[in-house]
């Protein structure tokens, strides 16, 4: 549990780093340009379609954070041996039920595809940024096959008990 | 794990007169309504399951029609304008000589939506007929298409990035067009009809045959 919990610390810190440092750079002759995550969320909107601006910011950036502040609220308390903090149940449901929502794992294949397509027209670069979106995938992707939610779900309910 | 423990007998929540959470996988006395350890609402089946299924089933599909029509991705090299759509793309990822991206970008956003639309009907009939797969089949195939359904997202994530990145005044630009939103919402939707998707009522003909 404790593993869990310093998996979604770490993973909290990469990702704030993932949006604000420059993600991409593209050099064509002598014109190049840096763009980060936040971007590539507002892409959308230049064109018109802010909804899907919303939803791909809420899909890649706003969902799997407020996910990883969920497991580490509910999940914080009980590794350090306290009891649950209040509302630790809602907060850890609520994490489960957005799971299939938080798609940064998706992005980052994404990103690869988009490389792939631009090689030919430019030289791209990777930032910083992308590094460190490729590392909180990873970490994500330990943390959730590192958690088994029924023993979660037994432990909260053992401890919030006593 | 903790059901890694098997019994040899299979005793159904329902048969044993209580109701189990789908969330965490407590057991409660059938009239409870809400679930006391992690506090979702609690139903032995879900009586309205198939009726929402069907709904964003077929929202998805409509989602998916302009998505397949209309312009992904609009490009501007040195003046000249060029509109690609979906299948568009993957045809000239495919010229480019990338088969293996251009295999990636046909499954994520051709083969794994329609696929999805076919296997979501067909568990959704399958669950009110007669057995035709037995229940594990059935419920593999449901795994997959819960697991898969987000990978589809990949296409409007490629768009964004492209659009973000590609700026570069006259020499090249691109533009997201107008069938990504669509195609975030067919695929939001099938994900959302997936969901509710309740897997026991595959299990019901099966648990009634073996009695």
């Amino acid at each position: 549990m404790t593993r869990i919990v310093m998996l979604a610390a770490t993973a909290a810190v990469l990702m704030i780093a993932a949006i604000f440092f420059p993600f991409l750079e593209l050099q064509v002759g002598g014109l190049s340009r840096k763009s980060s995550v936040f971007d590539a969320i507002t892409a959308f909107s230049a064109s018109g379609m802010l909804p899907l601006s919303i939803a791909v910011a809420a899909l890649i950036v706003v969902l799997p954070f407020a996910r990883l502040v969920a497991i580490a609220y509910a999940l914080g308390p009980m590794a350090l041996g306290w009891h649950p903090a209040p509302q630790a149940a809602r907060a850890f449901r609520w994490a489960e039920a957005t799971r299939p929502w938080a798609m940064a794992e998706i992005f980052i294949v994404g990103v690869a595809v988009a490389l792939v397509k631009i090689t030919g027209l430019a030289k791209v670069t990777p930032g910083p940024a992308f590094w460190a979106f490729a590392a909180l995938v990873l970490v994500t992707v330990l943390k959730d096959s590192f958690m088994c939610r029924l023993t979660v779900w037994k432990t909260l309910e053992e401890r919030s008990r006593s | 794990m903790e059901n890694a423990r098997r019994t040899q007998s299979v005793l159904t929540a329902r048969r044993a007169g209580l109701v189990g959470c789908t969330t965490c996988g407590r057991v409660h006395a059938r009239q409870a309504v809400t679930c006391r350890r992690c506090g979702s609402r609690l139903a032995s089946r879900d009586t309205g399951s198939l009726q929402r299924v069907w709904a964003w089933l077929f929202a998805g599909m409509i989602a998916y029609i302009p998505a397949n029509l209309y312009p992904m991705l609009v490009t501007s090299t040195f003046g000249k304008t060029q509109q690609n759509t979906i299948v568009g793309g993957v045809i000239e990822l495919f010229d480019h000589g990338s088969w293996g991206v251009a295999l990636i970008v046909f499954v994520a956003s051709v083969l794994i939506p329609i696929g999805k639309f076919i296997a979501i009907a067909y568990l959704a009939v399958s669950a009110r007929s007669a057995v035709v797969i037995r229940g594990h089949g059935r419920q593999h195939l449901y795994e997959v298409v819960e697991f898969i359904g987000r990978w589809s997202m990949i296409d409007v994530f490629v768009v964004a990035i492209l659009a973000a990145l590609v700026q570069l005044d006259f020499v090249a630009t691109v533009h997201p067009g107008i069938a990504a939103a669509s195609f975030a919402l067919s695929v939001a939707f099938t994900m959302i009809s997936a969901q509710n998707f309740d897997p026991r009522l595959l299990w019901d003909a099966y648990e009634a045959d073996d009695t």
